[in-house]
Formats: structure tokens, C-alpha cells, sequence
């Protein structure tokens, strides 16, 4: 049975109530204890047990990221379930919720077993599958949803592809209730965004690309804001990125509406103005929006409208982004950024340390209803990140774990990173 | 004097006295294509490879005389008798390409930002020929030298540009070039062709083309690209050509001594009536001439040779 104490460091636990100097007992994988500092503790090192000094350190629950693609199956040359895992382990994440759009789709459970087995046997931190909402992504009929859920999904989704027929969607969130399941909604009116290339306005108009207009986001939102109040379903709004949307996620609630929210890293970091030069790695969906967009998620991010950062990582090969811009795929990866971006929130003073924990931890546990976990209460899983706010580093793209290097901050100067990544009681990362 | 730069790929980028530079650079070059012998010596030796991967008349040819006039070898490559239609990448293209060691590589791309990819690839000069709806800046030089040609200057006339300004690579490289000479710039189409906040690249936008004609100096109608848009961008091609085409009755509003400008190709009938393309306004086939000249600038400005052997 293996024991761990982390010694000396800042624990902040927002679901255990707890921002201080203590030391963190965990046996067989589970929080034994968590004590106040004590100096003298362990001093001897007894052989069985791995001490870890965390002077100066922030010690907090592992984060949890609720929006990953993993690539695994059918795309394996983007990423893998290994390498996946190893770059989450390396951003400080102990569990990755991976997207449905895999081929082929997770829309049943053999695909899911098969994700569970292949994360047990091969990846170093937890994986959660989401499944899909629709058979095949195709939004004409309902995936096995009570079987995906059985087989260890967390939520459901057709993340990338949204479901356009309301009354799928409303048919979906009904069924999906009697699971408790939360269906995570990706917004985007695709009659509004056909053709897009990047946000509308005065940047895509210079750039000669089509652009997405917000409402395409916002139109989405709110009609699925009013399915969650008709169904009672849980709503999550995935990577949210318009004012107008957070708006609309503030009303629901307002009227105590089962409806949460998550933006990304980049969101709430870069505007529209970051595809200037055709920078494809600045090329995803939602677009990266204007400033008086991020200037609301990160109001929205204050004020507690959005729950969760997620990073919506998106493995894509080179072959796919060292295109055309308008023939470049989508997305950029994340796990391995998002830390020492979220942190700029906590340097600007608009969010608290135990506020961003809550973000990248607390919340999506909560709302993927993961009971052991995002909390280092007595009994939870010793899934544990170990955090040094003060290192600065400059991301080197080729260095990262991930098996795709499509991240528009390569040679960004960054301040905080991940010391040590904790998985049941085990290091998984050493920084 | 030569450009500082090693590619042209937009308007928006040159400063004004480089835009400058390029337009007295091109009167010079103009009786040379009046000679008999329309040749000069200047880039003898040089390669100049015509990349197009859209389907053209006038800026293909405009430049495969342009560098023939300069004595340079140019070579046309279209994207349907390649290996593009095999389905090699801009990438592997470009890399090919130079590996041939080229002086200037062409490209015409349906692509926005395709020649800022290639630029970044290669090492010779790239020259934007015109990609996808973002710029087009020999065409727009071009029309900015039959403009000055015509009433000696830019400073202070009224440009009205009317159309697709959406979709338009013609009309974004206008709007930078003609506002950086000192012209007054405005847009008029029909709301589903104005792209979001054109207003903040420093022109002034109308919707009908009557309001801006009436004091406009020059009015460039632009051509409509019926072949861009997946949907319908207005109801019918009849209802278009009624409310924004440019004909004898608009006109009488115009000012007596204005001019008519267009890209080409000409949709007659649709956005002009034939009988003011052919008319005593129009400038259009000026337009073609200077186009010569124009390319025969950038080729000496880009790939240098010394201004003795220019003018022999």
C-alpha cells in the first residue's frame, strides 16, 4: 500500500473549506489526513513512506479537465489515450473527459469499454468518456445513452457537431435526466456559421475570411437554455465565448436553471486579432472572439457565470494546420498551457487561488459527478497537483507531450508551472 | 531605388511613399511597351514562375508580358495542368518550386492568405496576384495609376466603389491604397455584401449606389461574383442590376468629368450596362494597359536591376 506526505505546502481545497499551510497524508490511494503544518513531521523519513516537501508550494486537488479529445480510436497519428494522459499529467491534470467524435464515434458501449481499457492499461491519469448525444454525431436519433452511462460515461455530447434538430435535443435531455447524465451543448447555429473561418468583424473583413457572427453562439445558447427549463435536464454550455451567451447563462441562473458553463484558456487570453497573419494555430470553433468578448468571459469567469476552465484540447497533426488558412483544421491543443494561462486570472487579481482551483477541479468533478474527487477531503482519491506560482518558463511547442504541436503560444513566457502531478497516491509528473 | 521589402502581398502593408514609388516607376516603364521593340534588358536571367491557381485572362497574361518586356524568363503554372490536381500541397508546391531557384513566384490563389503562406516558405520574392476575398495589389496599383493619369492626382478626389465589397479583393486593396494617397473613399452594395465594420478601414459606406455617384470623381463598379457564393446574395441577378448596376440614368447624376473603372471580367448587363462600359467615361481598357506597366515596376522594384538598363 503505497504512503504519501506532502509536507509544508499551501493546500487550497475550496470544497474542503481549506486555504492554508498543511500536510497531506494519503495511503492506498485515498487522503489519510490532512494536518496542519507540522516542521517536525516525518523528519526521519520512515522508509515506507515517500515524503514530499512542498515549501512553498501550492497544493491543491487535481485538476479536471471536462472538454479533451483524445483522437483514440481512428485518429492515433493526432494523439493517443497514452499520449493524451501524459500531457494532461503534465499540466497538472488527474482526469481528462474525452470527447465523443473519435472514430469509431463513442456512441456505444464497446467503444467506450474500449477508451476505459485502453486508459487502464496504457494512461497515467483518470479518463472519462463522454459519450455521443446522437448515433454517429449524424443528430437524427439518440445514442444508447442508459448503455453509455452503464459502460462508465460521464456526460454526453456531440461536441463539434451540434445537434441542430430541437427536437432531438429536447427528446436527448428528457432521456438523458433519467440518468442524472449532464449533456454538454455545443452551441453554434451551423446555418448562421456556414463557411466561417474565424469570428466576425473587422479583423476577418481585413483578412478576406468569412466570419462567424456571435449569434450563431448565441441563438444555440438560448435555445438550449429554454430545452433545460422545459426538460429539467442539466445543461453544460461547452466553451463558451460570447458576451451574449454569458448573458444568457447569468439569466438561467438567475432563475436557478440546472445550467453551467465552461470557457477555455485561449478564450479568455486572445482575440481575434491572434489570426492576423493567417496563424492557424489561432484557427478553431468556436473563433476566437473580440475584446469586449473577453472582457465578459473574464467578468463571467469574476462573477462565477462560468464554472469551469476547460481546454477544449484538439489535437491536430501539421499536415493539418500547415495549410491554406480556410483548408486548416480546427482547434489547438491545451492541456499543457492552461495552467499558467488560468493563472494570469489569479496575477490580475480577478479570480482567487481557491476560486481557480474550484474552476479546474471542484466544479467539474462535481458537475461529472466524480464524488472522490476535486477535493482532498478524508476519503478522496489522492489525485493531487503540486504547483509552483512563482517558476517562469517559455513553452517550446516541440517539447510538449502531446503528440500534435499545434498551440499558438510556443515561445510565450509563462509564469507558474506544474511541479508534480499526483494520481492516486502515485507521481505521475515530475516537473 | 528599389522596394525594401522581398514580397508584395497587400496594399494595407506598403507605406505611401512606397505605393508612390511603384506608381512613377510604372510611368516610366509605360513607352517601352509603345516601342517596337518592347524589350528592355533589365532582368535578363531572372525567372519569374506564374503560379495560378484560379482560372485568369488579364492579370496571367498582364504579367507573363510584364516580365517578357523585362527580359526575364517567366513560366506559367495553372492548377489544373499540375500536380496541384493531384493533389500536391501549397507546401510541397512551393518547396519544389524553389528548389528550382526562381526569382519571383506569382500567385494567384482562391485562397485569403495563401501567398503569405508561400512567402514564409521560400526564400524568393512572392507576388499576391490576387487571394481569395482578401487583396488583389497589382490590380489596385493599377487602377491607381489610371486615376492619377487621368486628373494628375489623388489627393482629394471622391472614389466611389460599388458592389461585392464583401468578396472583393479589388475593392479591399482600393479602400487601403486610394485613402493612403489622400482620396476620399466610399462603398455602396446592396447590406449582404458589406463586410462587418468596413467602416473602420476609413471609408464611408452607403448602400445605394445614388448616393454615392453624385460627387464622385471615380466610380468602380465591381464585378459580381456569381461564382463565390454558395447562396444567393440578393434575390435575383434582375433585381440587382436595377437597383446597383450602373447605367445611362444613374449617370445623369454623375459629375460631367468623372470616370468609370472595372476589374474585369465585365458581367454586361448586370453590374454595368454595355453601353457605359463601351462609353466615353470608361477607363477599363486604360486600366489593362497600365496593368503592364504596373507588374514591369514590381518585377524591378522587387528583383532589382539598375535603373541605367531600364531606360537603356
Amino acid at each position: 500500500m503505497n504512503r504519501l506526505l506532502i509536507k509544508g505546502g499551501r493546500v487550497v481545497d475550496p470544497a474542503g473549506g481549506i486555504d492554508g499551510l498543511f500536510d497531506v497524508y494519503a495511503i492506498g490511494g485515498k487522503i489519510a489526513a490532512v494536518k496542519p503544518y507540522e516542521p517536525s513531521a516525518f523528519s526521519l523519513q520512515p522508509n515506507d513512506w515517500t515524503v514530499i516537501d512542498a515549501t512553498g508550494l501550492i497544493v491543491c486537488p487535481g485538476f479536471i479537465d471536462m472538454h479533451v479529445h483524445l483522437r483514440e480510436p481512428g485518429y492515433e497519428y493526432k494523439e493517443t489515450i497514452k499520449t493524451g494522459a501524459m500531457a494532461a499529467a503534465a499540466g497538472g491534470f488527474t482526469g481528462i473527459a474525452c470527447m465523443a467524435n473519435t472514430d469509431p464515434v463513442n456512441d456505444n458501449a464497446s467503444v467506450t469499454r474500449y477508451i476505459l481499457k485502453k486508459a487502464q492499461e496504457e494512461g497515467i491519469v483518470n479518463v472519462y468518456p463522454v459519450g455521443a448525444v446522437s448515433r454517429e454525431l449524424k443528430g437524427e436519433s439518440m445514442a444508447e445513452i442508459g448503455e453509455l452511462k452503464e459502460a462508465g460515461c460521464v456526460a454526453v455530447s456531440d461536441d463539434g457537431r451540434p445537434v441542430i434538430n430541437s427536437g432531438l435535443m429536447r427528446l436527448a435531455m428528457e432521456y438523458a435526466k433519467l440518468f442524472n447524465m449532464l449533456v454538454i451543448s455545443h452551441c453554434e447555429d451551423t446555418a448562421l456559421s456556414a463557411g466561417g473561418q474565424m469570428n466576425e468583424g473587422i479583423a476577418s473583413t481585413r483578412l478576406g475570411l468569412k466570419g462567424i457572427p456571435v449569434a450563431s453562439e448565441d441563438i444555440m445558447v438560448a435555445r438550449d437554455i429554454a430545452i433545460a427549463e422545459l426538460t429539467g435536464c442539466r445543461l453544460h454550455i461547452a466553451h463558451i465565448s460570447t458576451e451574449g451567451a454569458i448573458g444568457l447563462v447569468r439569466l438561467a441562473k438567475s432563475k436557478s436553471l440546472k445550467v453551467t458553463a465552461e470557457v477555455t484558456p485561449h478564450h479568455f487570453t486572445l482575440t481575434d486579432e491572434a489570426v492576423i497573419g493567417y496563424n492557424t494555430n489561432a484557427k478553431m470553433n468556436p473563433p476566437l472572439r473580440s475584446k469586449k468578448d473577453l472582457n465578459a468571459i473574464r467578468q463571467g469567469l469574476a462573477d462565477g457565470t462560468i464554472d469551469v476552465i476547460a481546454t477544449d484540447h484538439a489535437p491536430q497533426d501539421i499536415t493539418e494546420k500547415e495549410v491554406e488558412f480556410d483548408k486548416a483544421a480546427n482547434g489547438i491543443i491545451g492541456l499543457e498551457t492552461a495552467l499558467p494561462l488560468s493563472l494570469r486570472l489569479v496575477f490580475d487579481n480577478m479570480l482567487s487561488m481557491a476560486e481557480l482551483v474550484k474552476k479546474l477541479s471542484a466544479n467539474p468533478a462535481r458537475l461529472l459527478g466524480l464524488d472522490c474527487k476535486g477535493t482532498l477531503k478524508v476519503g478522496a482519491d489522492a489525485d493531487i497537483s503540486i504547483l509552483d506560482l512563482e517558476k517562469e518558463w517559455v513553452v517550446d511547442a516541440r517539447l510538449l507531450k502531446s503528440r500534435s504541436k499545434n498551440t499558438p503560444f510556443d515561445g510565450w513566457k509563462m509564469k507558474g508551472k506544474v511541479v508534480k502531478t499526483v494520481v492516486a497516491g502515485k507521481v505521475v509528473y515530475e516537473g | 531605388m528599389r522596394l525594401k521589402r522581398k514580397d508584395l502581398l497587400g496594399i494595407e502593408e506598403l507605406e505611401r511613399d512606397e505605393i508612390e514609388l511603384i506608381l512613377s516607376t510604372a510611368e516610366s516603364f509605360k513607352e517601352v511597351s509603345d516601342r517596337e521593340i518592347k524589350k528592355v534588358p533589365t532582368l535578363r536571367g531572372r525567372t519569374i514562375i506564374n503560379l495560378f491557381y484560379e482560372a485568369s485572362t488579364r492579370t496571367r497574361t498582364s504579367f507573363e508580358i510584364a516580365a517578357k518586356r523585362m527580359s526575364a524568363d517567366a513560366i506559367n503554372i495553372s492548377a489544373s495542368s499540375s500536380s496541384i490536381a493531384k493533389g500536391e500541397t501549397l507546401k510541397d508546391t512551393a518547396k519544389n518550386l524553389e528548389a528550382m531557384n526562381p526569382d519571383c513566384i506569382v500567385l494567384r490563389h482562391s485562397s485569403s492568405g495563401a501567398p503569405h503562406i508561400l512567402a514564409r516558405l521560400i526564400k524568393c520574392s512572392v507576388i499576391n496576384a490576387g487571394d481569395g476575398s482578401h487583396e488583389h495589389p497589382s490590380q489596385a496599383l493599377l487602377d491607381m495609376l489610371t486615376v492619377k493619369e487621368r486628373f494628375g492626382r489623388i489627393e482629394g478626389l471622391k472614389i466611389a466603389i460599388v458592389g461585392d465589397i464583401s468578396h472583393s479583393r479589388v475593392a479591399r486593396s482600393n479602400i487601403y491604397g486610394f485613402i493612403k494617397l489622400g482620396a476620399k473613399v466610399s462603398v455602396a452594395g446592396p447590406p449582404t455584401m458589406m463586410p462587418a465594420g468596413v467602416e473602420d478601414m476609413g471609408c464611408s459606406v452607403r448602400y445605394r449606389i445614388e448616393d454615392v455617384i453624385g460627387d464622385a470623381d471615380v466610380i468602380m463598379m465591381l464585378r459580381i461574383q456569381l461564382e463565390r457564393h454558395k447562396v444567393s446574395l440578393f434575390p435575383s441577378v434582375r433585381e440587382y442590376s436595377r437597383l446597383f448596376g450602373l447605367d445611362r440614368q444613374k449617370l445623369e447624376k454623375a459629375k460631367k468629368d468623372m470616370v468609370i473603372l472595372h476589374p474585369g471580367p465585365v458581367n454586361r448587363g448586370v453590374e454595368i450596362a454595355p453601353d457605359v462600359v463601351d462609353g466615353p467615361y470608361s477607363l477599363v481598357l486604360d486600366q489593362v494597359k497600365n496593368g503592364v506597366a504596373v507588374r514591369m515596376a514590381l518585377f524591378y522594384l522587387l528583383l532589382g536591376g539598375s535603373r541605367e538598363q531600364a531606360v537603356d
